[in-house]
């Protein structure tokens, strides 16, 4: 597991609040961490795109070089803005620091009612090529062709990964997701090397399941699952739709991991722009993130503690946010975890 | 030699219709192969549970007394030769009509071995694939009051199958999205709201990320949305779609969506309803109708237990049946499946009982019989 650099006991975490909600919610995490006593310094960072030499756009060198240093991030949301000449922000993160893998465990939370009960399972997607390559032409007026690009190294990178994340978080399983009966070149690549890297992790089970039956499954008995791994497209419906499984997007921890030991967690809800600034946010998904980030940086007691403090908030329905059905403030929301925190020292 | 008039009764209707015009909605497509009262429809058995599906079918139609033959077709999986599947295309280009099963795709097969049930879905140009799912009374489920209608393109998108190797390890998948199609699959879903009374139309899409593909596609649905204005028509990114439909279902009405994502929406909706057991699908052009479940599964692993969920497949047969105008015939088998979905004692495991196959079929039976109706001695 890898551990960021740091001094004195303490590690950096490079902090990109965001827009919209993203600061206020950056602030009750920081406020919730520092209750807990977490050792974690936080430098906080700007990744707003701008143009360098020779008119590509890149993120500010001074978010590049924290990220570098640390290793590990904590982001908030980032509006996309439309037209504005640059790609979006998550999209320059992700090829700045080769994230390649999305992780999303989906865990229901007790104390929020879904339909859905004892939900245990994480997505893993591969993040870098598939269906979102980006290459379409359009080859005669109304006829359009979009590339789906599979490369034998990127699928072998990502089920490395998603073995490795199950055999360090004691799971028992690992499932490949393709459609191979129709894309069998492709997909069928992507499956081999699934089953070329199980070979080597003969203490997890190895299914392959279509993605027709895993939508069929999921939505019937979500517990028969537990690590999913799969191409992008795949990846982006099915994680949002086991986040849909256990809440939505306001309660959904997500990590993306990079090449060189870089980490990236973040909330994957919007800014929200209409209640920004209003004292009005859920920073649910965010602290969960956070949790998700403790827990790879290897400081289980301190992400088990802010854990159980955010569930048990949830679970009493006191002081609830309004997306969570309740009507108190996010500070309220937020005090009530920290107290908790103190009372579980 | 029989009179011009007399001929033209008989074969008039499989001549002159075909001419009949652009409306895409299967009311006017003729049931062709018809002759002396009796129609002719292609049976392709496939594999796993459909054969003993399709017998179920067979059994209760012999005893409804439904004046349809069945050609069985049988197209073997295991060999690499188109030939089999050749042949079931040209049967159901000769009747007009099939039932299937599911025709399974090996993956220990080279990757041009492609699959026979997509090969066979392009080569009649069954462009739209439709699928109704409803809540059914007797089935318990987490969400209640579904009814949704999906359609889905069923030709091209991501299954136009045409893939290579550009550098060793590298695969490049073409996705095709094309003018004509995207706006006739959306043409086919708005004359289908109209018909049915439905009120809006939600087109699912990833534009976002694919902006030429999904764009084309989105942009030719806004293009048929404004001859409709009686139908309200939005559009929803896919995750965003899968997400609504385990919260919140009831707010859709009718979809309308490219290869992929239908193929996501059409099983994560079976999946709401109560499972792959119970939802027909089907399969319309232009010229020709192919009914089978909605879900297309194999169901290897249950295959010959007996207990597997006829519903479906019964379903889907009376769907054809509503296709050769057999209306009478479809409702009184249709009703008696609805009742038989109401006693919880005979639901089969993929729906929390433990009743057979068997049982199943012979309760329909009874009530098709109860109400009266010519039923062939058993």
């Amino acid at each position: 597991v890898p551990v960021a650099s740091g001094t004195g006991g303490m590690q950096t975490v490079t902090l990109i609040p965001g827009d919209g909600i993203g600061p206020e919610i950056s602030s009750a995490v920081m406020k919730i961490f520092e209750t807990a006593k977490a050792p974690i310094r936080w430098e906080e960072r700007n990744v707003t795109a701008i143009k360098g030499p020779g008119g590509r756009w890149m993120i500010p060198p001074d978010a590049k070089e924290s990220m570098d240093k640390s290793k590990i991030g904590l982001k908030g949301p980032l509006k996309t803005p439309i037209a504005a000449g640059h790609p979006s922000m998550n999209l320059l993160l992700r090829k700045t620091f080769d994230l390649y893998a999305n992780v999303r465990p989906c865990i229901s939370i007790e104390g929020y009612k879904t339909p859905y009960t004892d939900v245990n399972l994480v997505t893993i997607r591969e993040n870098t090529e598939g269906e979102y390559s980006g290459i379409e032409h359009v080859i005669v007026d109304g006829v359009v062709q979009s590339i789906k690009l599979i490369t034998e190294d990127a699928s072998r990178r990502i089920a490395e990964y998603a073995f490795e994340y199950a055999r360090n978080n004691q799971r028992n399983s690992v499932t490949a997701v393709h459609k191979a009966n129709i894309m069998r070149m492709s997909d069928g690549l992507f499956l081999r090397k699934c089953r070329e890297v199980a070979e080597n992790y003969k203490d997890i089970k190895f299914t392959e399941m279509y993605l027709d039956t895993v939508c069929l499954n999921m939505v019937q008995d979500p517990t028969q699952f537990d690590v999913l791994v799969m191409p992008n497209l795949y990846g982006d419906i099915l994680s949002d739709l086991c986040a849909g499984l256990i809440g939505g997007l306001g309660v959904t921890p997500s990590g993306n991991i990079g090449a060189n030991g870089v980490a990236i967690f973040e909330s994957v809800h919007g800014t929200a722009p209409d209640i920004a600034g209003l004292d009005l946010a859920n920073p649910t998904a965010l602290l969960l993130s956070a949790v998700m980030m403790l827990r790879h940086m290897g400081l289980h007691d301190y992400g088990n503690k802010i854990q159980t403090a955010c569930f048990d908030t949830i679970r009493d329905k006191k002081v609830l946010t309004k997306d969570l059905g309740g009507n108190s403030k996010c500070s309220e929301f937020t005090a009530d975890i920290c107290r908790r925190i103190q009372d579980l020292d | 030699m029989e009179r011009p008039e007399k001929l033209q009764q008989v074969f008039g209707t499989t001549l002159t219709s075909h001419r009949n015009k652009s409306s895409l909605t299967r009311e006017n497509i003729p049931p062709p192969a018809k002759y002396g009262g009796r129609h002719t429809v292609t049976l392709i058995p496939g594999d796993g549970i459909g054969p003993e599906l399709l017998n179920h079918v067979r059994e209760v139609f012999r005893f409804s007394c439904v004046p349809v033959d069945f050609e069985v077709v049988h197209v073997n999986s295991a060999v690499e030769t188109e030939d089999d599947i050749n042949n079931a295309i040209t049967a159901i280009r000769r009747n007009g009509v099939a039932l299937k099963g599911n025709i399974e795709t090996k993956h220990t097969m080279a990757p041009s071995v492609k699959s026979r049930n997509n090969l066979l879905r392009t080569s009649l140009d069954l462009y739209a694939n439709v699928m109704h799912c409803q809540s059914l009374p007797g089935v318990q489920t987490r969400h209640k009051n579904i009814d949704i209608m999906i359609i889905r393109e069923n030709t091209e998108g991501e299954y136009s199958s045409l893939e290579h190797e550009s550098v060793s390890g590298v695969v490049e998948s073409l996705k095709i999205i094309t003018r004509n199609n995207s706006l006739r699959i959306a043409d086919y879903a708005f004359k289908l709201a109209r018909e049915k009374g439905r009120r809006r139309v939600t087109a699912v899409h990833k534009a976002n990320i694919m902006k030429l593909g999904d764009g084309l596609f989105l942009q030719c649905c806004r293009e048929v949305a404004s001859g409709y204005p009686d139908i309200t028509f939005d559009s929803m990114i896919v995750d965003n779609t899968t997400m609504q439909l385990v919260s919140k279902p009831q707010q859709f009405d009718v979809m309308v969506m490219p290869n992929l994502y239908g193929n996501v929406v059409s099983n994560v909706c079976a999946g709401l309803v109560g499972g792959p057991g119970l939802v027909p699908g089907a399969n319309y052009g232009h010229v020709y109708a192919v009914f089978e479940t909605a879900t297309r599964n194999t169901g290897k692993s249950i295959a010959n237990r007996n207990i597997a969920n006829p519903t479906a497949m019964l379903l889907a047969s009376c769907m054809m049946l509503d296709h050769l105008k057999l209306y009478d015939h479809a409702s009184s088998i249709r009703n008696a499946i609805l009742n038989t979905m109401n006693e919880t004692r005979l639901h089969t495991a993929d729906i929390g009982g433990q009743g057979t196959t068997s049982e199943v079929v012979q309760t329909i039976m009874r009530f098709i019989q109860s109400k009266g109706q010519l039923t062939s001695e058993y």
